[in-house]
């Protein structure tokens, strides 16, 4: 009874990992299949990407303006306040905003894909696709898929852009600091491989978020509650795989802990 | 033809169907009748590849569908056109992108024809000037309609219908009737139909089988259905609470 409490769990991890992977292959190899679905693509690129914009401007600004604040204020303790701009400007491009962004997205774009394509489970129009020869994954998972892939890290460059000038804007107003000496600091330490790390985890992020949001979509049973469960279901775990895998990536890609 | 042979499929521990065998043959229209939760809707999806029995096999012109690997299931798919009995329809896409659904993709077909298809195709069922409607737009009877139009537009040559005259009125009932009549003349077209409406039973089937407790316990014409000696049969064909038929 004991082990089957633990043992039950644990291969429904594992089988639900197993089936995750081979929905992403299927999701990947199906991109190159014609018929190519431009449109599908086009309009996830503008839903889930375009109007995105406004929630990581607020969230970078914002982000930005805090950090610059909170640094500053430290680094004063130990009169090392000129390198404001040279720690914001790191901890931003490389950790905060393509985890941030990735969270805001997950919340935003997985919940989203998670709900319609359950609708569309619990309402058998999943079903009637495969009546009409097309194949779900290829035609609702690749097109999400693709259109994440490309905007992620988009946005996430939008938003390192974005929380450097709060950054920069509290750092002028709020504490006085001269943006010149902000800048400078700045375009001393922050070097490209800061930008690109965080870029690369960001693709990895919108992978996750496209890939999760669906599987749990098309695993949706039983109606308007299912919907909801596997809404719920997707946000938080493609927000767990962004916190957890965010640290590995750290350790691994190349630079990224110069 | 089509070949189902002792079909079993139980859900957890309820078994739906246990032991279906039927033969469709080609060019007629199969009409299967059965008590609601009978397991009518389950018998389809399995005939199309939706769903995988526990055991059992359906060969649909000499090929076991149950032992297919998906991409001959896809290539297979492509003979069907099967109407939901809850109509399915792509509730993000318009009713004439509906309608054009399993015909956008033919290269011997530009815009224009394909509206000419999508208009003709609507007309049949009963319906005009909705192809820019969202299906959220519709009202029941003609969400079933859409189904139908969209089905037939596809010119597959083997057509299901689940239940395609439930929730229309009588005139519009008969007129799906007289469609699927229509379309099953063809002597390249097999019709597979459900339906609890007997009258329409009696009108469009060569053969009516009757689905009861997961098996197909008769199979006839329409005049050997309607002068069965199975007192269970006799029952549903009538209509009556009293019978064999226990309702849980
Ligand atoms: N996906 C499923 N999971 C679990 N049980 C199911 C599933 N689909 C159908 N069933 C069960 O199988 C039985 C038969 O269902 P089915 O939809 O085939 O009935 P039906 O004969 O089409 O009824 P109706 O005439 O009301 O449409 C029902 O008891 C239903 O609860
Ligand atoms: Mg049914």
């Amino acid at each position: 009874m004991r082990a089957d409490k633990i043992k039950q769990p644990l291969s429904s991890f594992a089988r639900k990992s197993g089936e995750i992977f081979i929905l992403t292959a299927k999701a990947i190899a199906l991109i190159f299949k014609r018929p190519f679905n431009f449109r599908l693509i086009e309009s996830h690129l503008y839903l889930d990407g375009i109007k995105s914009i406004p929630v990581i401007f607020l969230m970078a600004v914002f982000t930005g303006g805090v950090l610059a604040l909170q640094s500053y204020y430290g680094l004063q303790r130990f009169g090392a306040e000129v390198f404001t701009g040279s720690l914001v400007g790191v901890s931003l491009t490389k950790e905060l905003i393509p985890v941030l962004t990735g969270l805001m997205l997950a919340g935003r774009v997985s919940a989203s894909y998670s709900a319609e394509i359950g609708t569309m489970v619990v309402t058998e129009q999943v079903d009637a696709l495969f009546t009409f020869g097309v194949n779900p994954v290829k035609y609702l998972v690749s097109p999400r898929l693709i259109a994440l892939v490309i905007m992620t890290p988009l946005l996430t460059l939008f938003g390192d852009f974005v929380a450097i000038m709060g950054g920069r804007l509290v750092a002028a107003l709020v504490v006085h600091q001269n943006p010149n000496l902000f800048d400078s600091q700045l375009f001393v330490s922050l070097e490209i491989w800061d930008v690109l790390s965080g870029l690369i985890k960001s693709v990895f992020f919108g992978l996750t978020i496209a890939v999760i949001g669906s599987y749990f979509g098309l695993k949706t049973e039983g109606g308007a509650k299912g919907v909801g469960r596997a809404t719920t279901t997707a946000v938080v775990v493609s927000s767990v795989i962004i916190l957890v895998s965010d640290f590995f990536w750290t350790k691994i890609l190349p630079f990224s802990l110069r | 033809m089509i070949e189902i042979r002792d079909l079993h499929k139980s859900f957890a521990d309820k078994k739906v169907l246990r032991g279906v065998n039927l033969i469709i043959e080609p060019g007629q229209t199969t009409t299967i009748i059965g008590g609601s939760g009978s397991g009518k809707s389950v018998l389809f999806k399995h005939v199309i590849g939706l769903m995988k029995p526990d055991s059992g096999s359906i060969f649909v012109e000499g090929e076991d569908i149950t032992k297919m690997s998906e991409s001959e299931l896809y290539r297979m798919v492509d003979k069907f056109g099967m109407v939901f009995q809850s109509g399915a329809l792509f509730d993000s896409l318009s009713v004439g992108a509906n309608v054009a659904f399993g015909i956008k993709n033919r290269k011997d077909m530009d815009a224009a024809a394909i509206d000419l298809i999508i208009e003709r195709s609507l007309n049949q069922v009963g319906l005009s000037d909705i192809a820019q409607l969202l299906p959220a737009e519709l009202s029941g009877g003609m969400k079933k309609r859409v189904a139908i139009a969209r089905v037939i537009a596809k010119e597959p040559a083997i057509i299901m219908f689940d239940e395609p005259t439930t929730g229309l009125d009588p005139i519009m009932a008969d007129m799906i009737n007289e469609l699927i009549i229509k379309v099953s003349a063809d002597p390249a077209i097999t019709s597979i139909v459900i339906t609890h409406d007997m009258i329409s039973a009696y009108k469009i089937s060569d053969k009516i089988a009757v689905l009861f407790e997961g098996e197909i316990i008769e199979t006839g014409s329409p005049e050997e259905i309607r002068n069965t000696k199975n007192a269970v049969v006799r029952q549903f064909i009538e209509g009556k609470a009293e019978g064999p038929i226990k309702i849980r």
